[in-house]
């Protein structure tokens, strides 16, 4: 790594190691990423721990919001599974609050965008994925294979259909990770590159200036906006298993 | 590009699955019921109260109703009564009156029997008075006594017209 490069646009992807450990040979070692990902755990705990201590009836400011989070994900769930999907409502809380928890997060100058890795996010795209298939299979058997020829259609669009079906199924999990971590990355990427015009143009740095503060305010909305998406795949995708249509 | 380095990938992953699974465990098991819990308990509140309140307007327009009938028949009983008592009171004095004129009329009666009586008293005894006086006058005046019926005869006559 060059000097150049560290002070780059993509350094501050960079994967620092703060402990090596090595389980069986595995590196496992504790990270920045992780380190992020234990804040962010430690960070929705407490958020949905603390601000629910008073169980007011008439709810605080904190409450409010804890409770808001909660109706946002219970209305998402009910509007797009039904109540068949009341099960999956840990899981997709807790995925909305990890993507948006780990995106604001990255928001703070010198942290770390966690989601701005595809590591991560195909791992919960494919998790995702996994589950969505295992509880399809669960729930119909064979009949999910259902989901690949929808009913209704004329019998010589099945060989065409099908097959579209299938891939569109199979690129889920690269769709969903590839649209997070792009995202992030490329808007941490070009708030970087204007920093350094900022720089290099002397005076007239004013304009990219200003345009950095822009672009953070869309940064902020782009963060929460993902993690929207995100949570909002998940629920459309686990309709497919839930109620196969 | 840091995100193609594969030797950061099993970290990232180990990582994330450990805070992930204890993530998901946290919300499972403590936060999210506790939400559901205060927000259920809130949602049964509501509905209580609602359910109070439905039931005590209830409650009051049967009062008001219940109140508007008592006032009702009270003012019927209330006019009944003064009507009864001025009938009563009416055939009371009416009796009591008829009473009255009857009495006075029968002491009319025998007031005006009383005074005829006494002027046919008074008128037989002016004869008797004018006989003596007569003859009272006549002695005095002629020196003698003429009869008794001869004197009653003139008075009279001269009495009749």
């Amino acid at each position: 790594m060059s000097a150049t490069e560290a002070h780059g646009p993509m350094h501050q992807f960079e994967i620092t190691r703060y402990k090596e450990i090595s389980l069986g040979g595995y590196d496992i070692s504790f990270t920045n990423s992780a380190l992020m990902m234990v804040i962010a755990v430690i960070g929705i705990t407490l958020f949905t721990v603390l601000s629910m201590r008073g169980r007011s009836i008439v709810p605080g400011r904190w409450q409010s919001m804890a409770e808001l989070s909660y109706e946002f994900i219970a209305g998402m769930i009910r509007e797009n599974i039904g109540s068949g999907g009341l099960k999956f409502f840990p899981f997709v809380f807790s995925i909305f609050m990890f993507v948006l928890f780990l995106n604001l997060i990255g928001m703070v100058p010198y942290s770390f965008t966690v989601t701005s890795h595809i590591a991560v996010t195909f791992v919960m795209a494919f998790a995702v994925f996994l589950l969505v298939t295992i509880y399809g299979f669960i729930k119909h058997g064979f009949g999910f294979f259902k989901l690949f020829a929808p009913a209704g259609l004329p019998l010589y669009m099945y060989p065409i259909i099908t097959p579209i079906e299938i891939v569109s199924y199979l690129t889920r999990p690269l769709s969903l990770s590839v649209r997070l971590f792009a995202n992030m990355l490329a808007g941490h990427t070009m708030l970087k590159v204007f920093a350094g015009f900022v720089i290099a143009l002397g005076f007239f740095g004013v304009i990219p200036l200003v345009v950095i503060v822009l672009f953070t305010g869309l940064e902020f909305l782009v963060a929460v906006l993902q993690a929207y998406v995100f949570a909002i795949l998940t629920c459309i995708y686990l309709n497919d298993a839930v109620n196969l249509h | 590009m840091p995100q193609l380095d594969f030797t950061t990938y099993l970290p990232q992953i180990f990582w994330l699955l450990v805070t992930f699974t204890v993530l998901y465990i946290l919300m499972a098991k403590v936060a999210l019921p506790r939400i559901g819990e205060v927000i259920e308990e809130r949602r049964d509140r509501i509905a209580k109260d609602l359910d109070k309140a439905q039931r005590l307007r209830a409650e009051t327009d049967e009062a008001i109703a219940s109140y508007e009938k008592a006032l009702k028949d009270a003012r019927s009983e209330a006019s009944q009564i003064a009507q009864s008592t001025r009938d009563k009171l009416g055939a009371k004095s009416d009796t009591k009156r008829k009473k009255v004129e009857a009495k006075l009329a029968k002491k009319l009666n025998d007031a005006e029997a009383q005074i005829t009586a006494m002027t046919d008293a008074a008128m037989a005894e002016v004869g008797t008075i004018s006989n003596d006086t007569t003859a009272n006058l006549i002695t005095a005046l002629l020196g003698e006594d003429l009869d008794a019926k001869k004197i009653s005869k003139a008075v009279n006559a001269q009495l009749a017209s």
